[in-house]
Parts: C-alpha cells; sequence; structure tokens
C-alpha cells in the first residue's frame, strides 16, 4: 500500500491540536443581525434578490419550524443549542461581479492553498498535463463552484459544461435565472416539514450549489464544490439540488474543511438529489470539519439532511462518505427508491477520534418494484470518541423483489471509545430479500505482531490494517479524492495508538 | 410407444423466446446425448421437462410414457419416473441427506400408490447404493450438498438416481466443474443404471462426457431447435469441428 | 423524550382496573406502598407506544383496544377446565406449579415431587405474611420499564424459588399459567434463584383453557444464575389466538455459569417477551434462542438485551421467525458491552421467513460497545423460502406443502438445536411440527 509510508510520515508531524486546517482567513464580511426571527428571514432573502416565492417559501418553513422540537434519538451529546446567539447569514463583501480565478480575493485563494486542496483547475484552464498518476486530463478535470463561508465566489468551467447544456451554479443564482426548475425540485426530497433540522435550513439557507443535467447528457466532468466555514459564530446552512433528468449522469464531489474554533458553529446543509429514468447520480464527500481540541472544546455541529429520490425507472443514486471531522455528526444520506429497479448504494467511512460524535448511516427505502440497495459502512472509533451506525432499510408492502445487502464493520482503538451499530430492517413482503451483517473488533493483536515482527512500527501497522479496512469503501471515491481521503483517515487517527 | 415425446415446444422466458419448435422422441433403453453451445436452449429444454417455475410453454407439447407431462406438478413428475440430475445442486442447510433421501422416495411410493419404505429397508438400500458409488457414510448425515464438493455433490445425485429408479433420467451438464477422475466414479454411476426399461438424455457441451456414457443418439441443439441428429459419431465430429456450422444452421 | 401526552382511552380503562382491583391486590403497608409507586412510575410514561423506541414496533396503545379487569379466583369448574389445558403443554417428567387466571393452585400442583434442596412459597403468602423486607424486595427490579412497573403494581401471585447451592434437580421445573376466565386479565411474578453451582431445568408455558379467549397476561419472571450454576430455561407461549401476553425476564447470571435460554411464541394475538440479561461474573456462556411462529394477524414480538458488564464472557444468539398470513414478528436485540467487559465474545443472529405477500417482519440488532478488545457481530436476513431449493425438493418427488415444511423445519432447526437438553430439543421441535400441521 503506497500511501502507508506518507500516512506514517504525516502522522508523526502532527498532533491532536495541530489541526492542519485551522486557521482563519482576515476577509470582511457583512452579517445579518443575531438570531433567528421572520426579519432574518426577509434579511436574507433580500441579500439574495429573491424573488417573492421563494421568500414565501422560506418563511413557511420558519413558521414550521417554530413548531418543531429538536431531536434526541441519536446518540450525541451536546449543551444546548441558543438558536438566538447564532448569526444566520455572513458572506464577504461584495467587490464585483467576478468572471475568472484572477478577479478572486488574494486571501482567498491563499486559503484553498494552504488547505492543500488549491484550485488546481487553474492549471488544467492552462491546458496544463495531468499530474503522475493521473492518465486521463479529461477524467481528472474538476470543475468548483467554491462556496466561500456562505456565497460562491467562484465558478470555473462554466464554458465546457455549458457547451453540455450542463447547469452548474450557485442556488442563489438558478433561483433567479432557472426559478422554473428550482420551484418544481426544491423541496420535493426533503420537504421544508421534513425535520428540524432541514426546516431550519429551508428557512434561512444562504447558498449552495445547483445542478441540473438535461436528458441523455453524461455530464463532462466531475463537479466539485469545497466548502469553508470562516466566520466565528456563523451558522452554515447549504442547499444543493441536483437533478440528473432521464438517461443522464452526473458525478459531484464535495468537500469540507473548517478553520479551528473555541466556539461550537452549527452546521445543518440539506441536499436533495432527483434522478429520473435511467439517470445515475454519484454523490462524494470528503468532510472535515475542525472536531474540537484535544479536551473535547470546540468543533462543528453537523447536522445534515441528504436525500435522494431515485424517480424514475432504472434510477441510480450512489453516496459515498468519508466523515472524519466533526465534534458532533448526525448524518443520513439516504435513497427513496421509487421508480422500478432503481438502486440505492450507501458506502462510508466514518471516523471519530478524541471527543467527537458521530451518528451517521443511511436509509433505504424500497417502494418501486425490484429495487436494491447496498450499504457498506465502516466505522473507526478511537480516543474517547464514540461512533454510531445507524441504518433503515425498508421495503414496504408493493415493493416486491426488493433487496438489499448491508454490511456494516467497526474497528475499536483504544478501550475509551465506543462504537454501536443500530439497524433498523423492516420487510413488509415477502418477496423482500434482505442480508444484514455487522462485526465489532479490535485491531488482532496477532497483525500487530507481525507487522511489527517484520519491522512496522505500532503505528504504521494500524495505518496498514486500517487502509485494508476501508479500502472497499475508498474504491468508490474519484481517483484524486481517493488520495486525500487516505490522509485524510490517517491524521485523523494520530496519536490513537499506544 | 416413446418413453418420452418433445413436439414443436416452444418456451418463452419473461419476453424472450428460448426454445422456437423443438422435437425429440426418447424411447425406453436408450441414451441420448444432446449438444450445443452455450445459450443453446439445452439446459432449458431439461428445465421445462422437470417443471422447473419461470418457463411459459407458449406451443407444443410433452408427452412422457403418453401423458401429458406439462399438466403435472414438479413432484408429480417424480413420481411419474422422471429425474433430473441437476447441473448446480443446491445445498439445503438443516435437512439431513438421509432424512431428505427417505421423505422424497417415500413421497414419490406414496404417490403411486406403493408402500412406504420402513426404516431398515431404506437404510439398507441407501447403504448398498452408497457403497457402490463409494460414498460415505458421515456424507449423509450431513444437511444435503452442504459443504460438498463439486464431485460429491454430483455422486449424490447419482446416488438419488439410483435410489428412486426412475424411467427417465436427464443429466443436465453433468461434467461442469468435475475433474476426470470425479468423473470417471460419477460415469460409472450412471452407466451400472444402464438399462433396457430407462432411458437417459445426457446434456453436455462437451464431447468429453460421451467417452464415459457412450450414447445411442447425439442431437445437436442451436438457437431453441435441433438442428441435427446421428449416432456417436457425431459427437465426434463435433468435437473436431465445433459448433460454428450449425450456428447459421438454425 | 418524554412526551406528555393525555391518557388515551385504553389508559384510562388500565388506571381504572387499578382503582377497582387495589384494596383486593394481596400484602398491606410497604407492598402496597410499593405498588402504589410502581403505579405512578407506569402513569408517568402511560402504555408503551411507537414513539418509546424500545417499543418501536410494538405499539400497545394500537394494539390493546380494550382493557380486561383483573381476573376472578377460579372455582372448581375452572380448575377441572385448567387441568385439562395442562397436556398441551405437557413436557415429560417434568414438576408442575400451576398457576391458574393469575392465582396459585396447590391442586394442580407437585411441590412434593421436587425432592430436597430446593424451596417453593406462592407471592401472594409471602406478600401477605412474610417478612417486611422479603416482601418488599419481591418488588424491586431495577427497570423503568412501563409495563413491569404496571406488573408491579398489579401483580396477584407467582412463585418463588429457590434452589440451594449445590443441588442438581432431578426433575424440570414447569411453571404453568393457564387462563379460564374470559375477558380477564392476570398479573404475575415469579422469582427463581439458582444457587451455587446448582444445576435446574425450568420450564414456563402459557396455555388456555377450552374456551378461555381475549384474556391479558402480564408476566415476569426475576432469575438469579449463581456463580458456577447451569439453567435451562424454556418458555412455551401457546396463548389462544385472540390473547394479550405481554411477559418480561429480568436475569442476572454470575461468574462460570451457564444459561441456556429458548423462547417460543405460536399463539396470542399481541405477544412480546421481553428480556434483559446481565452477565454479572466473569466467565459466564449465555445462549439466548427463539422461535416465532405467526399467522392470521398475530403479533409477536421478541426483545432481548444482553448486557456484558464483566469480562471474559460468551453470549450467542439464534432467533427465527416464521410469519404467515398477515403476521407480523418483530425481534429487537441489543448487546451492551461496557467499558469493562474485555474479551466479550457476542454473536447474534436473527432471521424471519415470510410466508406470505402481506407478512411483516422486523428485526433491529443492535451492538453497543464500549469495550475495544471484543468480538461482536450480529446478522439478520429476512425473505422467502428459495424457489431454487423448492424445486429441487419437489423435483424429487415432494408435494408443495411437504416441501414448505421440510425447509422451514429445516430453518427453525437452526435455532432449535442451540436448545442444551434434549428432551427440551424434541418437545419443541414437536410443538413447531404442530404448528406447521395445522398450517397444512
Amino acid at each position: 500500500m503506497p500511501a502507508v509510508q506518507e500516512t506514517v510520515d504525516r502522522v508523526r508531524r502532527i498532533d491532536v491540536d495541530q489541526y492542519r486546517y485551522g486557521f482563519e482567513t482576515l476577509i470582511e464580511s457583512e452579517k445579518a443581525p443575531k438570531g433567528l426571527s421572520e426579519d432574518t428571514v426577509r434579511f436574507i432573502s433580500a441579500k439574495k434578490n429573491e424573488p417573492e416565492w421563494m421568500l414565501q417559501w422560506r418563511l413557511e418553513a420558519y413558521r414550521r419550524w417554530l413548531t418543531m422540537r429538536e431531536p434526541t434519538w441519536a446518540r450525541v451529546d451536546y449543551p444546548k443549542i441558543d438558536y438566538q446567539e447564532i448569526y444566520y447569514y455572513a458572506a464577504p463583501k461584495p467587490k464585483k461581479q467576478v468572471n475568472s480565478l484572477d478577479e478572486i480575493d488574494p486571501e482567498i485563494l491563499k486559503t484553498y492553498e494552504k488547505l492543500g486542496i488549491p484550485l488546481r483547475e487553474v492549471a488544467m484552464l492552462e491546458g496544463i498535463e495531468p499530474r503522475v498518476g493521473e492518465t486521463d486530463p479529461v477524467k481528472s478535470k474538476i470543475a468548483v463552484d467554491a462556496v466561500f463561508d456562505s456565497v460562491s465566489v467562484a465558478t470555473t468551467f462554466k464554458e465546457e459544461l455549458k457547451k453540455a447544456g450542463v447547469i452548474f451554479m450557485p442556488i442563489s443564482e438558478a433561483i433567479r435565472e432557472h426559478p422554473e426548475l428550482v420551484q418544481k425540485y426544491l423541496g420535493s426530497v426533503v420537504p421544508t416539514s421534513d425535520n428540524f433540522f432541514a426546516t431550519l435550513n429551508s428557512a434561512v439557507f444562504s447558498d449552495g450549489s445547483f445542478v441540473y443535467v438535461p436528458p441523455g447528457v453524461r455530464c463532462p466532468m466531475e463537479l466539485s464544490t469545497y466548502f469553508r466555514i470562516n466566520e466565528r459564530n456563523t451558522g452554515q446552512f447549504e442547499r444543493t439540488l441536483i437533478i440528473a433528468d432521464k438517461g443522464s449522469y452526473v458525478s459531484y464531489l464535495e468537500g469540507c474543511t473548517a478553520p479551528q474554533r473555541d466556539e461550537n458553529q452549527l452546521h445543518a446543509a440539506v441536499v436533495e438529489l432527483v434522478a429520473l429514468d435511467d439517470a445515475e447520480i454519484k454523490y462524494s464527500t470528503v468532510q472535515n470539519w475542525y472536531p474540537g481540541n484535544s479536551e473535547g472544546l470546540g468543533g462543528i455541529y453537523n447536522f445534515v439532511t441528504k436525500r435522494g429520490d431515485c424517480r424514475g425507472r432504472n434510477s441510480k443514486i450512489s453516496w459515498t462518505q468519508v466523515e472524519t471531522g466533526s465534534a458532533i455528526t448526525w448524518k443520513y444520506p439516504s435513497c427513496i427508491l421509487r421508480g422500478d429497479n432503481s438502486r440505492g448504494e450507501f458506502y462510508s467511512i466514518a471516523i471519530s477520534n478524541g471527543f467527537q460524535q458521530v451518528d451517521s448511516g443511511t436509509k433505504m427505502l424500497h417502494l418501486g418494484k425490484n429495487t436494491s440497495s447496498r450499504i457498506i459502512s465502516k466505522g473507526i472509533a478511537a480516543g474517547k470518541s464514540q461512533n454510531t451506525y445507524r441504518g433503515l432499510v425498508t421495503a414496504h408492502r408493493k415493493a416486491t423483489g426488493a433487496r438489499n445487502f448491508t454490511a456494516c464493520d467497526s474497528l475499536l482503538i483504544g478501550d475509551k471509545c465506543g462504537a454501536h451499530t443500530v439497524p433498523y430492517i423492516e420487510a413488509k413482503n415477502s418477496s423482500a430479500t434482505f442480508e444484514h451483517e455487522a462485526t465489532t473488533s479490535k485491531i488482532s493483536e496477532d497483525v500487530l505482531f507481525y507487522c511489527t515482527q517484520r519491522g512496522l512500527s505500532e503505528e504504521e501497522a494500524v495505518g496498514l490494517v486500517v487502509n485494508g479496512f476501508v479500502k472497499d469503501v475508498l474504491q468508490q471515491l474519484p481517483m484524486e479524492f481517493a488520495v486525500e481521503a487516505q490522509k485524510l483517515i490517517s491524521i485523523s487517527l494520530e496519536g490513537s495508538v499506544g | 410407444m416413446a418413453l418420452l415425446e418433445v413436439r414443436d415446444l416452444h418456451v418463452r422466458v419473461e419476453d424472450r423466446e428460448i426454445l422456437h419448435g423443438l422435437d425429440l422422441t426418447v424411447n425406453a433403453g436408450e441414451v441420448h446425448a444432446i449438444m450445443g453451445p452455450n445459450g443453446s436452449g439445452k439446459s432449458t429444454l431439461s428445465h421445462v421437462i422437470a417443471g422447473k417455475p419461470g418457463y411459459e410453454v407458449t406451443d407444443g407439447q410433452i408427452l412422457f410414457k403418453g401423458e401429458d407431462l406439462l399438466a403435472m406438478e414438479p413432484d408429480e413428475r417424480a413420481a411419474k419416473g422422471v429425474f433430473l440430475a441437476f447441473q448446480y445442486p443446491v445445498e439445503i442447510p438443516g435437512v439431513a441427506t438421509m432424512n431428505f433421501l427417505r421423505t422424497a422416495l417415500n413421497a414419490q411410493r406414496k404417490a403411486r400408490g406403493e408402500d412406504e419404505y420402513s426404516t431398515p429397508d431404506f437404510l439398507k438400500k441407501v447403504r448398498e447404493v452408497a457403497k457402490s458409488l463409494n460414498i460415505p457414510q458421515d456424507m449423509l448425515k450431513r444437511g444435503v450438498n452442504v459443504g460438498f464438493s463439486g464431485g460429491e455433490k454430483k455422486r449424490n445425485e447419482v446416488l438419488q438416481m439410483a435410489l428412486f429408479e426412475p424411467s427417465l433420467c436427464i443429466l443436465d451438464e453433468m461434467d461442469s466443474g468435475l475433474d476426470i477422475d470425479a468423473l470417471r466414479i460419477a460415469a460409472d454411476g450412471v452407466n451400472a443404471l444402464r438399462s433396457p426399461d430407462r432411458a437417459m438424455v445426457v446434456i453436455t457441451h462437451y464431447q468429453r462426457l460421451l467417452n464415459y456414457i457412450v450414447p445411442d443418439f447425439v442431437h445437436v441443439m442451436s438457437r431453441g431447435r435441433v438442428v441435427k441428429s446421428g449416432d456417436k459419431q457425431l459427437a465426434l465430429e463435433l468435437e473436431a469441428s465445433g459448433y460454428a456450422q450449425f450456428e447459421d444452421a438454425a | 423524550m418524554n412526551l406528555v401526552l393525555a391518557k388515551t382511552d385504553t389508559e384510562r380503562a388500565v388506571s381504572n382496573v387499578f382503582a377497582t382491583a387495589r384494596d383486593r391486590l394481596p400484602g398491606a403497608g410497604e407492598v402496597a406502598e410499593a405498588r402504589r409507586r410502581a403505579f405512578e412510575a407506569y402513569e408517568r410514561a402511560g402504555l408503551p407506544h411507537r414513539r418509546i423506541e424500545e417499543w418501536k414496533y410494538t405499539d400497545l396503545r394500537a394494539l390493546m383496544r380494550e382493557v380486561a379487569p383483573l381476573a376472578g379466583r377460579p372455582d372448581a369448574a375452572a380448575i377441572t377446565r385448567a387441568k385439562a389445558a395442562l397436556e398441551l403443554v405437557a413436557v415429560d417428567g417434568a414438576a408442575k406449579l400451576v398457576l391458574v387466571d393469575g392465582v396459585f393452585v396447590p391442586e394442580l400442583s407437585g411441590i412434593a415431587e421436587l425432592g430436597a434442596g430446593i424451596s417453593v412459597r406462592t407471592l401472594r403468602e409471602i406478600l401477605e405474611n412474610g417478612a417486611n423486607d422479603a416482601r418488599s424486595d419481591l418488588l424491586l427490579t431495577s427497570t423503568t420499564d412501563a409495563v413491569i412497573s404496571l406488573n408491579t403494581a398489579m401483580v396477584t401471585d407467582g412463585v418463588v424459588i429457590s434452589v440451594a447451592d449445590g443441588t442438581a434437580l432431578s426433575r424440570p421445573i414447569q411453571i404453568v399459567h393457564v387462563a379460564t376466565a374470559s375477558s380477564a386479565s392476570a398479573f404475575t411474578r415469579s422469582h427463581v434463584k439458582l444457587g451455587k453451582a446448582a444445576r435446574a431445568t425450568f420450564i414456563e408455558s402459557f396455555v388456555a383453557a377450552e374456551g378461555a379467549s381475549a384474556y391479558q397476561a402480564n408476566d415476569a419472571v426475576i432469575l438469579w444464575v449463581g456463580d458456577g450454576a447451569e439453567l435451562s430455561h424454556l418458555r412455551v407461549v401457546a396463548d389462544a389466538a385472540d390473547a394479550v401476553n405481554i411477559s418480561s425476564g429480568i436475569v442476572t447470571v454470575g461468574a462460570k455459569a451457564k444459561l441456556n435460554l429458548f423462547n417460543m411464541t405460536r399463539g396470542g394475538a399481541v405477544s412480546r417477551y421481553q428480556v434483559f440479561i446481565t452477565l454479572a461474573g466473569e466467565g459466564s456462556d449465555l445462549s439466548v434462542n427463539g422461535i416465532n411462529l405467526l399467522k392470521d394477524k398475530q403479533h409477536g414480538d421478541t426483545t432481548l438485551v444482553v448486557d456484558h458488564a464483566v469480562p471474559h464472557c460468551t453470549s450467542r444468539e439464534n432467533f427465527r421467525a416464521v410469519v404467515d398470513d398477515r403476521g407480523h414478528s418483530v425481534f429487537q436485540g441489543r448487546i451492551i458491552v461496557r467499558p469493562d467487559a474485555q474479551k466479550t465474545d457476542g454473536k447474534m443472529m436473527t432471521r424471519a421467513l415470510l410466508l406470505s405477500d402481506e407478512a411483516e417482519a422486523d428485526n433491529k440488532p443492535e451492538l453497543e460497545i464500549f469495550a475495544d478488545d471484543v468480538t461482536c457481530g450480529h446478522g439478520a436476513t429476512s425473505g422467502a423460502l428459495d424457489e431454487s431449493l423448492l424445486f429441487y425438493l419437489r423435483a424429487r418427488g415432494l408435494c408443495e406443502k411437504d416441501a414448505q415444511a421440510l425447509l422451514i423445519q429445516a430453518f427453525l432447526g437452526e435455532a432449535i438445536e442451540e436448545i442444551a437438553d434434549e428432551s427440551l430439543r424434541e418437545f419443541v421441535m414437536a410443538q413447531a411440527e404442530r404448528w406447521l400441521e395445522v398450517r397444512r
């Protein structure tokens, strides 16, 4: 495994408090007044120059939210959130319309550079050769719609996408430019009344990505957005909507890092995916928000609602996630398998260390005939963290021929952490075939001994085992993402041995 | 009267027609080989004769000892003397082979209005047959085919054939997954069961098996029909020239 | 989340039943006080419903439309009918302790057959006349489960069994609950304590006398398996088709002990067996298994919590459900491994076989693990009978029903074979075959 040596080097270099991506970019920002009220909602809507229908949609969500309670069923424990102590909107002050990377605030570009995830598209735009290991320059293209705090500041590759007819833009723009598409699909997968956090998001979402792939089009490149949370006490409420029309295909990458903070930051994103007949959406995430320090202080609270609707026949939605950050992760990317023969997939690596708490999994709702789903979940708990897989698989009465396979494995590193598995498996017709298996174990002493006897350090040996443990999921990621993810996993587990 | 008579058989699976008017006549005492490339419909024929669900017969008929086989349930066909040796015998965990053999044998005898075997008679019969096929006793205690090697599974099929004494044996790709020694043991078992009252239909892709079970007739199937029939020489010709010549004939 | 909800009609009926019955319940003073506290605890929670996580799939508010009044003392005719019903769950050689409509009936019971080293008293006798501390202890439980609180409040009788250290009982003890009264409820609780290195077989059965219908049983069994002791525990729920049976088990297992527990549900409109097992001593072996056989509109729920509180214990759980018609099977199984419980080895398997399009099976196997040096796992499957196996059997001459029955038996056999005691194993297989016969 080639990454091992690099992994080990990194682990050696970094200790718990040296959250590599913890720095702050000093740029002016414009904030909404602190707290949440109808006025806040109106402020946000006005800032975005939204049409009246959008404002009404938000207000309806806000009023619904007032009647809802924060859910408590997840295995996460955090101090009560004061929703009036949060800023719901912050934007870098608009300087001028941005047309190319050159025009972006150099501070922001530097931020990306420090992250180690630069806008490498700069190079690609110049027609530079692909890096070693990347043989197909077209395949490795990534279009970036960078969300900096809450506003998209750069959009690249617009031309090529435009040629293919793919719409990829900040959702705030789509609301203005493609209202018919937004009105048709927004809230159609995650309704405004769905759950406490999704409803909150519906009221105050700031920005996010919008993707529409027309019928029969295979999106010519991977679409990608890097999210950064950068403003003290700013809740981040992205809203993403991706529609794959009949017979189309799109792969979307989402990556997140956030600077170090002492105070907790609330994040409540909503992602909606719609796949029509014969369409396929692949959605990949690497999440690496600030997990809090070695004492368990700070860190992001990540309450995310991600749901895909396989609305058409033979449609497919595949979620892949690598979750290493956040103090609290509450996240269940799900698939509604409505179309006959549709397929849902969920591949997950969830790593917790320090005082992190993860409660994540998926829901596979089989509604159509001959639908299938597959769940592969790998949880790794280290330090004093708690790591829970929570998943629902259900086949309705009419979902004849439904099939699911689930494998969730947990690995414990150290004796102060916890790994939990909570599957709900509901078969409501006899032709549904479900198979579920779960294991929990630690790294075998025999394996460690074997490796150390062959000259590896204990950390190297652990890295080796962990890499093997998560391999099935890493393989699902696009190549360049997989490399980053592997680095991230090693960094996340740093200090967990010995 | 022929033992088995297949006339103008048309069979569909879902929306696709697999057999397009197949004819085959098998008399007692004969051994017929059915050869053909993959996808020619050989296994479909065996499944339809045995009554496997999922196949729709849209036209034609199958007569067995003059009776309409297609009107019968799979277990009725078994009781009448139709035996299919499966290409892939299934594993049935939790059902001990011995228990399975007795239950099946007595169900067939009961359906024919014969007395059920007493336990000692049954045990004696199984032991004899098992011994002749070199099947160890502990294999009979295990779940049906559970943990059996490929050769053991096929021998278990032959064991059942010997025990149930059917009048028509259909051997579906009996040689698949067997090495030469395992094949010889299984074939010897089959040859021991050849008799004037019993017919065999040997389905195979390769001529190799026919060196051990020598057929009286050879039929070549292609694209859902019998395109050529002959004696065992035909199999040797096929071995030399392959199936390509028949692809167009169909 | 403690939602404060208005009482449902059913809940109001439960309160009325308690108010009407409380003066007739055995035990005064501290016992009455314990009942009052328990009833308050129950009322705070109300009847369990789907928003209580542990009762997600068994919503008693929806499933229990009627609440039956407490059954009266059985008369001579009832006892005669009960006696006839005992045959249905007879186990060879077992010494029977019979509770009819929630009341211990000595003339049907065989305490004398049990021999030396064992003491058997009735719960009623202790509640009414026992020493103070003994009485209140019997009503103490560590759980906050609402149906157990209700049991504490309403319990009328049961047996309190103690097996002395080192005693090996020569014959099984069998508690048989017989319902003779229709539309009546019975609340029973029994304590079984096995001393150090004792050995016993303990069977609990539920059965209806002819003509008894629409009755409701709420039973609790509190079990202690002492250090080095070995216990085989079998439960057979063969209630009337329209009965409700909510049973709870609270089990504590000492060190180097063995517990082999099997639950079979093949009757009742609504059945729930919830058992909470704590492995409290090192080096113990636990095997908990069961089968649910459900048809018509039966609802059968097995809920299991295995708490590995100490290191070096092994637990194995193996459950099978066969569901026909519009039956609904629920299995919830949680393995907890506490922070110190290193070297725990826990494995759970649950499988459901759905025989009809409208059958339903919900499985929730859980792992809750706080120690790292463990090997734990679970598996769950659900589906119909394998078509290819059915065809193979039919091609060998078995008719459809026989082929199904053979595969179902094999499927159930995977759980039944875990029963350590051979005669109990055969007893359960026979009961399962009887269910399959009726189905055919």
